[in-house]
């Protein structure tokens, strides 16, 4: 309607343009043919008109029917997060972290490093630091399955793989199976996300036996009992990427685990939880990088059998099960991991460590054990405290006759122990913040270190329910 | 060995089958689905009166109950978003996965009320399906009533000459209780009031009774000081009749208005269960109703 009008104007302004010393008669046509145009164009615009005003009222009507539908949608797909699409869920965390020592330095005496050390674990950085920040993507694929998806976006800039898997929704008779990349449903910690933790970091005792957390790459089946009582049975078999597994070029099964969960309820305000499992890996070539006794930098890799067993527990407690105001929560874990097989160590460069390039091989055997236990209290509405003791014992290793203990100070016997309390405010069950001091002597005899932590977890989007 | 085994089945007694084996989410349905299943069913409510429906752990023994479940009754509308979903998919159990059979959602049936035009966590908890509380309506008992028996004739045809009969029986006698409840009811029309949190909108609905404010700022967030006071400011204006809350609800926020502003606390059961009285579906409307009049005496 608009372009006919300035059209019409624009016409009608070349066509006063004309020479004025036009005869009257051509003037009185031109008249004409003005008028003429100016009606033409006057009807137009009015049908147009009334068309808009036509298409105004039938959008309306329209819009009201859609509305109408897109309830009667909604109300029919409810439960569902957002038609087809699937759900998906952002973890925003970040500290203020400040430590007596500093973290590059950190390491665990009398434990193998385990791996390359995430955000999840100790201090990684001093001073403001994001933590990882986690997207998770996840819904049913059809009415057999459902797919998960968690991207964990590191301080680094690099975009790691967490869990990538799909899961059974209707096998039936009480079996579930996963199969993709996922946690591993070992213990009790281990398969609930760095947000839902009750301390900024991992216990020490899954810093040193499976790297903060174990990850399976393979598949997964899963058991509950048809009992009144709650009984859980799994098997994992996977790839060993992940501590304490490593490096093994094989086909089939290169990480094994099993698990057993039972639980229950103690009237209305008790619930809990106890477990077992037991990991089992043959790491090919499972190496870090030391220093010998010297100082000379040194390569040492494992070769042979790692066996770890988990026992773990946990007690909620709430008024009538009424965890709004108050409740509380107690949970432990023990780790013992026992490793037997042949330990090579070899200079890095051309320091002469460790019998030069060609290295040194011996046997080794160790047996290593750790637990922690931790309460936390939600003394009234939006406000926790907890508090987390840690405990380790790495055994002295045996090593056969070639090895001395000079050439893996590293590995030279320490019981780390640490200290925690946290105070939380939780303005909703989205946003935490989070105040945590720790004393911790994993360094060694004389390290101790001091950390406090100042840390924000918020996640928003969909965000799927917790487990227990 | 054979001793360990005693022990075992003392410890991991299996019930006795045959019943239908149903699951409820929170009391109101528990009793609906007994009321229409007498002894053909066996009935596991996950919650209780006392506990925030909003605010339930998937615990160990929901996902042992729910694995053996013939049905699932849940309320929908997002309720029990916080804890059904990991307790579904850790049972192994394919009946009761949303869109099978073994999977019934009450929430479907009625109309829903309160229905949020914006999504955004700024406004609090809100359900994107609308206000999820949709049992303080006894019309609304009588709706998904109707639906659930269906759904269990359709699960267990064996039984379905004993739950249809049931089901009459319980219909009439609450078509008779309703009319009892709105004439008792009469005089609450148009009463002004005041809640702890927007669980009541469609009793009021039902009675035509008046919400003028809440005592929670924002659905699901805790009452804070200044807000609480903001809503005593404003009770010289509304002059609410009287200050409503569930028996989960902390005790805290009513008493603190009620002593500031001359209100009269009436704690409602909220579901069955929630008070001494409320022992089943038509004695938690007698109660509610008996609860509500007595401000007015």
């Amino acid at each position: 309607m608009k372009n006919a009008s300035v059209a019409a104007l624009a016409a009608l302004g070349v066509l006063a343009s004309f020479p004025v010393s036009a005869g009257d008669a051509d003037l009185k046509t031109l008249r004409e043919e003005i008028a003429q145009m100016k009606n033409a164009y006057e009807q137009r615009i009015g049908a147009l008109e009334k068309r808009l005003v036509q298409a105004e009222s039938t959008s309306t009507q329209a819009k009201a029917a859609a509305d109408k539908a897109a309830t009667q949608t909604a109300r029919a797909g409810e439960g569902k997060a957002n038609a087809f699409n699937p759900e998906i869920g952002l973890n925003l965390q970040g500290a203020l972290t400040r430590t007596t020592r500093d973290p590059a330095t950190w390491t665990m005496q009398g434990f193998v490093p385990p791996g390359e050390p995430d955000e999840i674990g100790p201090p990684r950085r001093r001073g403001f630091t994001a933590q990882e920040t986690e997207l998770t993507v996840s819904a049913n694929v059809d009415p057999n399955f459902r797919g998960y998806l968690n991207l964990a976006l590191t301080p680094g800039n690099a975009v790691e793989l967490e869990e990538a898997y799909f899961q059974t929704l209707g096998l039936g008779a009480g079996f579930t199976m996963k199969g993709g990349r996922f946690l591993s449903g070992i213990g009790y910690q281990n398969e609930i996300h760095p947000h839902a933790w009750d301390f900024a970091d991992a216990p020490l005792a899954y810093t040193a036996f499976v790297g903060n957390k174990l990850t399976t790459e393979g598949m997964q089946v899963k058991w509950v009992a048809p009992t009144e009582t709650f009984l859980e049975l799994g098997f994992e078999g996977g790839r060993d990427n992940s501590f304490p597994g490593g490096a093994r070029n094989k086909s089939g099964t290169g990480i094994g685990t099993a698990f057993a969960h039972i639980g229950g309820d103690v009237g209305a305000s008790n619930t809990w939880r106890a477990g077992l499992s037991y990991i089992a890996t043959r790491p090919g070539a499972r190496s870090y990088d030391g220093v010998d006794a010297a100082g000379q930098a040194t390569t040492v890799s494992f070769a042979g059998n790692s066996r770890t067993v988990v026992a773990d527990f946990v007690w909620k407690w709430a008024p009538s099960g009424n965890a709004t105001e108050r409740n509380f929560k107690l949970q432990g874990e023990y780790f013992r991991r026992t490793e037997d097989g042949s330990l090579k160590c070899a200079e890095r460069d051309t320091s002469g460590a460790c019998g030069a390039a060609a290295g040194i091989t011996d046997s080794y055997r160790s047996a290593q054990s750790g637990y922690y236990l931790q309460g936390v209290y939600q003394f009234m509405p939006h406000w926790r405290a907890g508090y987390r003791y840690d405990r380790l014992d790495s055994g002295t290793p045996s090593f056969g006759p070639t090895l001395v203990a000079t050439d893996l100070p590293q590995l030279a016997s320490w019981k780390p122990t640490r200290n925690t309390v946290m105070l939380d405010y939780a303005t909703s069950e989205f946003a935490r913040l989070r105040f945590q001091f720790a004393r911790d002597t994993s360094r060694g005899p004389g390290l101790a270190d001091s950390q406090v932590w100042l840390q924000y977890v918020m996640s928003l989007g969909a965000h799927g329910a917790h487990k227990f | 060995m054979k001793r360990l085994l005693l022990v075992l089945l003392a410890v991991f007694a299996i019930p006795a089958a045959a019943a239908l084996k149903v699951f409820a989410t929170v009391p109101e349905w528990g009793a609906l689905a007994q009321e229409i299943g007498g002894d053909q069913v066996q009935v596991f409510t996950a919650t209780t009166a006392l506990q925030d429906p909003h605010r339930i752990d998937a615990r160990p023994s929901l996902i042992a109950r729910a694995r053996s479940a013939d049905l699932l009754i849940a309320t929908g509308a997002e309720l029990e978003v916080g804890w059904l979903p990991p307790v579904q998919r850790e049972s192994g159990n394919s009946r009761i996965q949303s869109g099978q059979a073994g999977y019934f959602e009450a929430a479907q049936y009625v109309a829903m009320l309160d229905i949020p035009a914006r999504l955004d966590r700024a406004d609090g908890d809100v359900h994107a399906g609308g206000n999820p509380h949709i049992q303080t309506d006894p019309r609304n008992i009588l709706k998904v009533g109707e639906a659930l028996v269906q759904r269990m004739k359709q699960i267990d045809p064996a039984a379905a000459v004993g739950y249809d009969s049931r089901w009459r029986a319980f219909s009439e006698r609450w078509r008779a209780s309703l009319a009892r409840w709105e004439k008792a009811g009469a005089p609450l029309k148009g009463v002004p009031v005041i809640t702890q949190h927007k669980a009541w909108a469609y009793l009021f609905d039902w009675l035509g009774m008046r919400e003028v404010g809440t005592l929670e700022p924002k659905p699901g967030v805790e009452p804070t000081v200044a807000h609480l006071s903001q809503v005593r400011d404003q009770t010289t204006r509304s002059r609410p009749r009287m200050v409503i809350r569930a028996t989960y609800n902390s005790a805290r926020p009513a008493e603190w208005l009620s002593a500031e502003a001359k209100l009269p606390i009436v704690v409602l059961p909220f579901t069955v269960g929630g008070t001494p009285e409320a022992k089943d579906l038509t004695a938690l409307f007698d109660d509610t109703v008996a609860r509500l009049l007595k401000p007015l005496k």
